[in-house]
């Protein structure tokens, strides 16, 4: 029998220390994968941003630096104008993409930088205890939404993505979900399209993935895969927004 | 023709500087009384064709100085003191992940928003590190639109050299006022010797191991011996990278410190003193941190007292009682809120103590 | 003819490969595994196809096919 499906190179023979039926670890395989199939290891940057995924860098097998909460797109952009011919891409939270790091993320998508995000939207705040993050859904209970995020209080659900498509210098943008086996292989081919976009030169390129957080979601992860479904995909349906 | 001097205000001196050393990397954010230095940087960098972004923010300007760092590029960004207390999460982090950069502070008045004229009150905030956590920045003083282009120049083989973050602490005087440069002499200087190899910059990971750049260190004790070797580097910056002017320091009644823009006129009232024979001698720090601490507790051993001026409601002062201690009297002389301090008004200070 | 190992170990018992495995040849142990949790076994090899399924899914990546 031959081994049909293994380990990415790209990726550590580490354990992870996300919780379980949390999305980060699809995810992190998927960009690994993706990267050892276009032959783009020894060329890759990394960056991996403040929340959850911080310790990316253990995960990962080729160099990985990591940003202050935000900043991610700052430093990529740094990195990519310095060593313009480098697969340079950022790994990023809700927070971190759609909170404090707006502006950062706004302007390096309406400048094009050539970088693609990978950005994994669960709705929540993982790492500081499950507080509400901008892409939180209406009426979902947080840390710091017990009764149920409010419209007239909290504000709505921040669709950045949609946001972001409106800029020039953004190329490509694509929502996909890892819910799904399905779901799991065209992130994949998102990510592959983001990164081939990037080493083309075309310009700024993100792909926002749906991801689940059953802890942060107070339910179990196979509850967690119908929440998606039922919930998520009504506030943010899955396709490619930019570059059809 | 090509002509030795030529004529540049200290801003503009400042980028040139920097591009002697080879930077080929600024990001900046339009904040006065810097505007010149970024100005001549987007110019200079389209001209060499390196990098000159004009970021959204001085967050973001100093976190691209943090990505070029990080993939190995000499880089520099600059701003004016509000703009400062911005990048202090930049600078902070830069410290945390052992990475070379330069950053300009050309101080205006504050706190808060403040006004636009020359100032010193950022001392504190410059020598104490700054942001958050357990660490230093090299802090460099330029009196001279020479001497801004000099500092600049070196704080590069600095930073590269320590792996942290180099500061040039200018102000709103020197960087609007125009003096002859000699940018041959300036180029002559080895600048090229402190430029070291950087292993550990993030390329891609071609025939080696990956690399990794992170201020994160949860493991028990990392984060511990981390702030230790970083606190050894800064004992040998202490012990090596010393920088002072003086002049009659060792044989004077009456020592006047001051740096930059206060440093001038301090320099001035000597020469004046000394013509109407007065016993009056001056120590101008060119690094604040580390702080020549050793020549100002000798001087202070035959003075009878120090004068210190600022142009603020007393920073450095901190660091003199410091090095001296008890073992003279301590006299202070500033103006806060973007005030400058008058030279006559010093010299009659220098006449009272000296007779008195 | 095909088969999947499973790195119990590893295995944090989210039961995607599970919810997922369209044969129903996978299923939680009995036993509790090092980190105190029943992992996924796989339990019938004349059912399995080899579809990936189960590994493309699995968060931890403790899964592989052979076919």
């Amino acid at each position: 029998m031959d081994k049909v499906f293994t380990r990415p190179n790209s990726l550590r023979d580490a354990e992870t220390h996300y919780c379980a039926g949390c999305g980060h670890g699809i995810v992190h395989r998927l960009v690994a994968e993706v990267i050892d199939e276009m032959g783009l290891r020894e060329r890759t940057i990394g960056i991996a941003p403040v929340g959850c995924a911080v310790l990316a860098y253990d995960y990962w097998n080729f160099d990985v630096t990591e940003a202050a909460h935000g900043r991610t797109p700052a430093v990529a952009t740094g990195i990519k104008r310095v060593l313009p011919d480098r697969l340079v891409f950022t790994y990023q939270g809700d927070g971190d993409l759609a909170a404090i790091g707006t502006a950062e993320t706004v302007h390096a998508a309406n400048r094009g930088e050539d970088i693609s995000i990978i950005f994994v939207n669960n709705g929540v705040y993982g790492m500081t205890g499950g507080q509400m993050a901008p892409t939180t859904l209406l009426e979902q209970k947080t840390a710091t939404t017990p009764t149920g995020r409010d419209l007239k209080r909290d504000g709505a659900p921040l669709k950045i993505s949609e946001m972001l498509a409106v800029l020039d210098g953004a190329v490509y943008i694509e929502r996909t979900s890892v819910h799904s086996p399905a779901g799991v292989n065209k992130t994949k081919k998102a990510i592959e399209r983001s990164f081939q976009t990037q080493m083309d030169k075309k310009g700024f390129s993100m792909v926002e993935i749906i991801s689940p957080c059953p802890t942060y979601w107070g339910l179990t992860p196979r509850e967690s895969l119908k929440w998606i479904e039922e919930r998520i995909f009504k506030t943010y349906p899955l396709g490619v927004i930019k570059g059809k | 023709m090509k002509r030795d001097r030529i004529l540049m205000c200290g801003n503009e001196a400042c980028g040139e500087g920097a591009v002697i050393a080879g930077c080929r990397f600024y990001a900046g954010y339009p904040i006065t009384p810097q505007n010149e230095l970024t100005a001549y940087m987007a110019k200079r960098m389209l001209e060499l064709g390196g990098t000159f972004i004009q970021a959204e923010s001085e967050l973001a300007a100093i976190n691209m100085v943090f990505g070029a760092s990080v993939a190995g590029a000499r880089a520099m960004t600059s701003s004016s003191s509000p703009g400062i207390s911005l990048k202090q999460e930049g600078i902070s982090y830069i410290a945390g992940c052992g990475l070379p950069a330069v950053i300009v502070n050309v101080m205006r008045g504050g706190p808060g928003l403040g006004n636009i004229a020359p100032s010193q009150a950022d001392y504190f905030q410059a020598t104490r590190g700054g942001g958050h956590g357990d660490y230093r920045t090299i802090v460099l003083a330029p009196a001279s639109v020479q001497e801004v282009v000099e500092l600049t120049r070196d704080a590069f083989g600095l930073a590269d050299e320590y792996r942290m973050p180099v500061m040039v602490l200018s102000d709103g005087m020197l960087g609007q006022m125009m003096e002859p440069v000699d940018l041959v002499a300036a180029n002559k200087a080895e600048v090229g010797k402190r430029s070291v190899e950087k292993p550990w910059a993030l390329t891609g990971c071609k025939d080696r191991e990956p690399n990794m750049i992170r201020s994160l260190l949860l493991k028990s004790g990392a984060l511990e011996d981390w702030n230790n070797e970083l606190q050894a580097r800064y004992k040998t910056i202490e012990e090596k990278e010393v920088r002072y002017e003086a002049l009659h320091e060792d044989e004077s009644d009456l020592i006047i410190i001051g740096y930059g823009t206060c440093g001038r006129i301090a320099k001035s009232c000597v020469e004046r003193a000394r013509d109407e024979g007065l016993s009056v001698g001056m120590i101008r720090p060119i690094t604040l941190w580390p702080f020549p601490k050793d020549i100002v507790r000798k001087a202070a051993e035959k003075a009878k007292a120090i004068l210190v001026v600022e142009m603020s409601s007393g920073q450095m002062i901190e660091d003199v009682q410091l090095a001296i201690g008890e073992r003279c009297k301590i006299e202070f002389y500033g103006r806060p809120g973007g005030a400058v301090p008058e030279e006559d008004v010093i010299f009659e200070k220098i006449r009272t103590l000296v007779s008195g | 003819m095909a088969k999947i190992t499973i790195e119990k170990d590893r295995c944090k018992a989210c039961e995607f490969c599970i919810i997922y495995c369209k044969k129903g040849a996978i299923k939680l142990d009995k036993k509790l595994n090092k980190r105190g949790v029943h992992p996924a076994v796989f339990i019938d090899p004349d059912k399995c196809t080899g579809c990936v399924m189960c590994a493309i899914i699995c968060p931890e990546c403790c899964i592989e096919v052979f076919k």
